[in-house]
């Protein structure tokens, strides 16, 4: 298909996030600098980006099939710990450390998973709940093991290689990882056969099972996918900093949510993609960051957040209706 | 005779206590429409699913080409050729037409862990056997479903059942959310199916499309077949009759006149 158009382009689910990511690049250079686009201030957003994407990619993907996590809260702190305790407090070699870390989020994924397929409950309730005993059980666990809400941690030269280092000073090693996750779910969600189940999913559960598509399976796989995801997040940012806390990890739920709205995805599943996930995060980080570019007080970054939801929401309802009212002109 | 394509012998299902369907016998033959008719709660969906492997029967047995079948759950039912089109095609709005055409068998091109969706040869065979059954106006794999009509989305879902070997086409109610002109469209597709040699189950309230079409019509009442007849043996005022229920319909009728009398002249105070 060479026939490139810019009608073709708009109804794309990522175009209002490419089109938001132009928008906020475009606001800040003219009310802040064209400095957080130097190394030094690109890396200050990308580092929240990248944080931020390796979870509000899989978050994407599960509201696509029409299911939310907001477990992935806890399970970034719960992740960082068990490293943390497992490796710095009982000083275990740092691989049994991380594979705890995956471990953990592995099960707490099965178990929303679970009880998501096997029970009528909606995941933004099951998810709360064991957003609050991951929480409770990180809190409770760690006084009673170690006696502090903080563990220091010192993690072999390799995996602070692979983890956690910065790149030229500034840029965390995680960035490459969350763009390295990205190629691999543009791959599997938009190029391999099983992207097409979870949208399938996320349109119709009942006809995409009918289908034969294993739906339960799915699900649980795509929650497992998250926490993983989360406690991997939380894995690798007590190597980099060299330390864990019980807290934290919170604000990740509503800014992953928004990444991923802002990127195009529809909330109640059946619409989105990878690269919409991808520009929204980047547009998210940005204004996050920006502000500390401009002159303005930072206390109004939460104001331009919110308005540039609502702005993206609107803009992606127009394109998909743009998408849905297609129809190729009589050649 | 030939052997019925599906046939039911004295199906009975029933849920825990609650009898749905009692002694139900029905024959479904090749290039043939058999129109199931009844009211809301006759237990048209109840046969159905059980037909389409969703419930197994309590009693009774399926047959297919003469041999006893049992599904355990709808794939078992697809494979040996019984498909469903629900009442809104059972598709997703928001995929492109080639995509949900082949949801659950999607086309790949590579090798290995390399092995890609196919987008073009999904589109290609999509349209094709769409238009196939006349619709021309999709032309485009790449359209979402959402932007297709009622009808057009129907047919596609027909056509596909049928790409996918279906020989045994339930559909149902899938003029019930339809104009007129979109109803004519489908009831069309319908005996392009038939013309291919399928064996349809049409399932509807409406007693115009099933005498349009219908070769063969079976009326449900309160879970058991009140009514087996062919085409030609009853009028339409009998059919309605019937579903409403014996002869209610007509008391009724004459209820309502009587209403409508009395409102028109109120009685003097």
């Amino acid at each position: 298909m060479n026939n490139f158009s810019f009608g073709n382009l708009f109804r794309r689910p990522e175009a209002g996030a490419f089109l938001g990511l132009i928008g906020v690049l475009v606001f800040f250079v003219v009310f802040g600098s064209t400095k957080f686009l130097e190394p030094a201030g690109a890396a200050s957003w990308l580092n929240v980006a990248a944080n931020l994407g390796i979870v509000a990619l899989p978050i994407g993907l599960l509201m696509i099939a029409g299911e939310l996590d907001i477990s992935i809260g806890a399970m970034i702190p719960a992740g960082s710990m068990m490293v943390a305790v497992l490796s710095g407090h009982y000083d275990f070699p740092i691989w049994i450390g991380m594979l705890g870390s995956i471990l953990l989020g592995f099960v707490v994924g099965l178990i929303n998973g679970i009880l998501v397929v096997r029970t009528a409950v909606p995941s933004l309730i099951v998810t709360l709940g064991t957003l609050f005993a991951v929480q409770g059980l990180t809190l409770g666990f760690s006084v009673f093991v170690t006696g502090t809400t903080s563990v220091a941690l010192t993690a072999d030269p390799w995996a602070k290689f692979v983890f956690g280092q910065f790149l030229g000073g500034s840029f965390q090693v995680i960035i490459l990882w969350w763009f390295a996750i990205t190629a691999l779910f543009i791959f599997f969600i938009h190029y391999s056969p099983y992207g097409n189940w979870i949208f399938a999913m996320g349109g119709d559960k009942i006809s995409a099972r009918n289908a034969g598509i294993p739906t339960s399976r799915l699900t649980i796989a795509l929650f497992v996918l998250s926490a993983v995801s989360a406690s991997f997040v939380g894995m690798c940012q007590a190597i980099l900093f060299n330390s864990a806390q019980v807290s934290g990890g919170m604000t990740f739920i509503f800014n992953s949510i928004i990444s991923v709205v802002v990127g195009g995805v529809l909330l109640t599943g059946g619409f989105g993609s990878v690269i919409g996930i991808f520009f929204g995060t980047i547009t998210f980080a940005i204004v996050n960051q920006g502000i500390y570019f401009t002159t303005f007080d930072r206390n109004w970054s939460s104001l331009i957040i919110g308005i540039m939801l609502l702005l993206a929401v609107l803009m992606n309802n127009t394109f998909r209706n743009m998408a849905l009212a297609y129809r190729p002109k009589k050649k | 005779m030939t052997t019925p394509i599906l046939e039911l012998r004295q199906v009975d299902k029933s849920f825990g206590p609650i009898d749905v369907l009692h002694d139900i016998s029905l024959k479904v033959h090749a290039g043939e429409v058999l129109c199931l008719l009844g009211d809301n709660g006759a237990g048209k969906s109840t046969l159905i699913k059980t037909m389409a492997g969703v419930f197994k029967p309590s009693s009774g047995e399926l047959l297919m080409d003469g041999n006893p079948v049992e599904f355990r759950g709808p794939r078992d039912a697809q494979e040996a050729g019984i498909s469903t089109v629900h009442q809104f095609g059972g598709t997703f709005p928001l995929m492109s037409i080639g995509r949900s055409f082949f949801i659950g068998v999607e086309p790949t091109k590579g090798f290995g862990p390399f092995k890609v969706y196919d987008r073009k040869k999904a589109n290609e065979i999509a349209v094709k056997a769409v238009q196939e059954f006349g619709i021309t106006r999709i032309d485009d794999g790449d359209r979402l479903i959402g932007g297709l009509s009622g009808g057009e989305r129907q047919s596609l879902a027909i056509a596909r059942a049928v790409h996918f070997g279906a020989r045994v086409l339930i559909l149902d109610e899938p003029t019930a959310a339809l104009g007129v002109k979109e109803a004519a469209h489908v009831l069309r597709i319908v005996l392009e199916a038939r013309r291919r040699g399928l064996a349809v189950i049409f399932i509807t309230h409406q007693v115009t499309h099933a005498m349009t079409v219908g070769d063969h019509f079976a009326v449900l009442i309160r879970g058991a077949v009140a009514a087996d007849f062919r085409k030609g043996e009853r009028s339409r005022e009998e059919i309605t009759d019937l579903m409403a229920g014996g002869e209610a319909m007509a008391e009724l009728e004459a209820e309502i006149e009587g209403h409508l009398t009395a409102q028109h002249n109120p009685p003097a105070a």
